[in-house]
This record gives C-alpha cells, structure tokens and sequence, in this order.
C-alpha cells in the first residue's frame, strides 16, 4: 500500500493522540515561548490604564463555565489590574452563570489588594432580558437591580453613592462567550448612549468584533486564551492563561503541520489521478 | 472535604467524556445523560427563582400588579404549543416576541451594525500619518499599517462585488468578484484558526485541571 493510502487511511485516533501529546508535554514541560502584545490587548489595557483611582467600571460577565479556560484568566488579571489601581468595580451579568464566576475573581483579587465588599466593589447579580436590561441601566441602575447577588439592597453600599445610570460609570467590559455579550453592549450601551465598552471574548467570537474595534466602537479586545494570556502580561501575573499558551503554541504547530501535510497528499494525488 | 470529593467527581466525570475519542462507551453514555439530566434540573430551578418568581409570581400575586396578567397569559399561550389541537395558540405570543425584538433591533443594530461601520469605512485612502511612521521606521508593521486603508477599501468594494448577482460574474466585474472570494477565504481562515484556538484551549483547560487541581503535578 503506498503512503498517500495508508495516510489516507490513517485512523483519527492516531491524530488525537498526537494533538493530545501536543497540549500535555508542554504542560509538563513549560518551554516559556515569547508572549507579544498585539495592539487589541494593548488599546484594552490602555482604556484601563488611562482611568483615575477611584473610577467605577462596569464588569458585566457575560459567559458561563463551559467557556472559563478563556475568559476566567481575563477576569482573574482584570479584576487585580483594576484593584491594584484603586480603580472600583461594578459587577453584574447577562449570563446567570457568570456571577459566581466574577465574584471568585474579584474576591481573590480583593484580598490581595486589601479591597472590600460595598467600597471597592459589588455584584449586582444576574437579570435576564439582555438589551432590555442595558437600556434599564442606562436609564436607572439601582431600580434594575434594587438588590445585589446576595438579595441586599444596593442603597446600603457606599460604592453605589452617586451611581443613578451609566453616565455615573467611566468604563463598561464585557466578558463574553455568546449573546447577550459585546454585541449587545456595543449596540445600546456604546450605539445608542455612547458610552465606552471594551471587551473579553472566547476565540470563536473575537474575528466578529475585529469590525467593532476598527470603527472605534470597542476601547480595546482580548480575544481566547492567547489574548488573556498577553493581558496577563501586561499586568505582570502569570496566571492559567499564560501557563496554557506553550501547549497552545505547541498544538497550532501540530495541526498547522497536519493541514500542509494533508494538502501535499491531496495534492499529489489529484495530480496523479489526472 | 467536600471540595476533595468535588474535585474527584469532576476528573472522573472529565475521563468519561474523553473517553468518546477512544470509542463510543458506557461511561461516556453515563456522564452525557448525567449532563443532559443536571442541566435540564438546574435551568428549571434558576428559571424559576431568578426570571418566573421576581418578574411575574412576587409582582402578581404578592403586590398585587394586576398589569402582570397580561404576560401571564401570554405565557400560557405558549405553553399550549404542547397541546397539537390547540398548538396554534402558541404562535400569537411568539409573534409578540417576534414583533417587540424587531421594533428594538431595527434602529439600534442598523447604527451599530450598518452606519457606525460603513462610517468607519469612510476614511482618507493615504493615511499620510501612517506612511511617515513607516518612512521613519520602517518595518513590517509599519508598512502594513500604512497600507491597511487600501486594502480594506478594496476588501470592502470587491467583497461587496462578489456579492451582487444581477450581473454575470464574467470580465473585469468577474475579475472584482474573484478578488472577493480572496478576501472572503482569508476571513474564513482567520475564522477557522480562531476556531481552532478556542477549542485547544477548552481542551488545554480540562488538561491544566487534571494535571494541577486533581492529580497536583503542575
């Protein structure tokens, strides 16, 4: 049988092994392949930077754990990057499922930088109604959401003193897996109120709002787990993402490896054949 | 304790997946169904306590806002699509949900979605700051920076070209229409690798559990 067959032949588990030995090694084994900035990241980092202690951002996590290899690492570095600024941060979310996940990120990052619940930040919790729900806080935050997660009334919390809609928020980001996420931040709250929105996607998503950044519609975009792992970066914290990216590195090789090779035999074949 | 037993359940139930790359298997069919069975358990308690109880049994039936008959009955209109006889019902809420999402939509995504980006579009076909940067320091970067308007413009123009079909893509308006496809077929790519990364990643995620939550060797 000639090689062209037998590869052609060549049973998938085979390449599963390979892929899986591609992401597993360099686990192991960290290599500390260069991470470089792309400009995205750095616009994100930089609306971020630019920011007075003491503003208030809005961090609406938009994505569930199914998506958290990716996005948890951006919330993780985001919440120390803005605490270690002294910068106060109000969280909620589209996604029910994304509120525990913000708020074990912002207690981690809170106990690191000596922040407290109520002051330096709080959770508003979860409303279902995604566009609907921009446009209520765009009009009133604490009648969209009278409560925090836990059911307390937000009027108790000093960090919400003065905090009536969005005008009262210097910047929105939005950690998101799908919709409602960026999109749906983009198209009322930056659309409709011109308000500045960054945002945290998973990789399958981030080629769609490349658009949004060109036009100036999003301040910044860290796209899947190589763009957290750049922001991790920039903030100094080598967190999961950063640890994941010599295996990501190393699997793109594997596959990129594997598409050339499948092409060649293609190739070759059609031309034989002819 | 608890997040000891959390944690074991967890790698297992993660083998068990992963075993379907092997071969279809019991365990896989056990963890599938034990998915499908605790989500559906989960979405109905949370659709429940966080949507059905704030939004529509505390205001109606604790407060009193009578105007909360209204989605309550359109609520039961839907579920009547259960009910083959009686399905059609069911379409007169949808066409509710239909025509309020439309109405909000409509403005809203045609300025974000159409004028902002065609706006965008919009710009100098020389940007002269850019070829100064790439005169002054000159590299790659900055050569496809200098370059980027044209190429988006064109981009823009063929893109749309490919996607006129009143007029036979043969000529010089085929020729446009082939540069198109080009442009097409590299979005798509960069689509794809972005796919690829998400899924290495989802797969890298799994992995980092086993190796440093579960079995503590990284």
């Amino acid at each position: 049988m000639k090689l062209t067959e037998r590869l052609e032949k060549l049973d998938r588990r085979i390449i599963f092994l390979i892929v899986f030995l591609a992401v597993i090694v360099p686990l192991l084994v960290p290599l500390g392949l260069k991470i470089e900035v792309s400009e995205p990241v750095q616009i994100f980092y930089d609306a971020i930077d630019s920011l007075l202690p003491g503003s208030k951002v809005l961090i609406s996590s938009d994505y569930d754990p199914a998506s958290m290899p990716e996005v948890y690492p951006m919330n993780e570095a985001l919440a120390h990057h803005l605490f270690s600024k002294n910068i106060r941060i109000v969280a909620m979310g589209l996604w029910p499922q994304g509120i525990p996940l913000n708020q074990a990120a912002m207690e981690q990052a809170a106990t690191e930088h000596g922040k407290e619940y109520g002051k330096d930040f709080i959770n508003l919790g979860y409303k279902a109604g995604g566009i609907v729900v921009i446009s209520a806080l765009a009009e009133n935050i604490p009648q969209t959401f009278p409560t925090d997660y836990a059911g307390r009334p937000v009027a108790e919390f000093e960090i919400m003193k003065g905090v009536k809609n969005l005008d009262n928020i210097d910047l929105i980001i939005s950690l998101s897996a799908g919709d409602p996420g960026v999109k749906e931040w983009v198209m009322i709250a930056q659309g409709r109120y011109r308000k500045k929105v960054s945002g945290g996607v998973t990789a399958v998503s981030a080629p769609a709002f490349y658009p949004y950044l060109n036009a100036g519609q999003l301040k910044g975009l860290i796209g899947g787990m190589k763009g957290a792992a750049e922001y991790e970066k920039l903030v100094e914290r080598i967190g999961t993402a950063s640890r994941g990216m010599d295996a990501q590195s190393i699997a793109h090789a594997v596959i990129i490896f594997f598409i050339v090779v499948a092409n060649i035999f293609y190739l070759t074949g059609k031309r034989s054949k002819k | 304790m608890l997040n000891t037993i959390g944690i074991w359940l967890a790698a297992l139930l993660t083998l068990f997946i992963l075993s379907f790359l092997y071969k279809d298997n019991p365990f896989y069919k056990f963890a599938e169904y034990l998915f499908v069975g605790v989500s559906a358990a989960y979405w109905a308690v949370y659709y429940y306590y966080n949507i059905l109880r704030p939004n529509l049994i505390l205001p109606l039936f604790y407060q009193g806002q009578l105007l909360y008959i209204i989605p309550l009955v359109l609520g039961i209109m839907m579920v009547m699509r259960l009910v083959p006889k009686i399905g059609w019902i069911s379409r007169w809420p949808l066409a509710f949900i239909v025509g309020t999402y439309s109405g909000y939509y409509l403005i809203t995504y045609l300025q974000s979605n159409a004028l902002d980006q065609v706006q965008a579009t919009l710009m100098s076909f020389i940007d002269l700051s850019a070829w100064k940067e790439f005169f002054t320091h000159p590299g790659l970067i900055a050569f496809l920076s200098a370059i980027s308007v044209p190429v988006i413009t064109v981009g823009v123009v063929t893109g749309i070209i490919y996607f006129f079909f009143s007029r036979e893509h043969k000529g010089v308006f085929g020729g446009f229409a082939k540069i198109g496809i080009w442009f097409l077929m590299v979005a798509f790519g960069a689509s794809f690798g972005y796919t690829i990364m998400a899924r290495v990643s989802l797969l890298i995620g799994r992995l980092f559990f086993l190796l440093h939550d579960w079995l503590r060797l990284i």
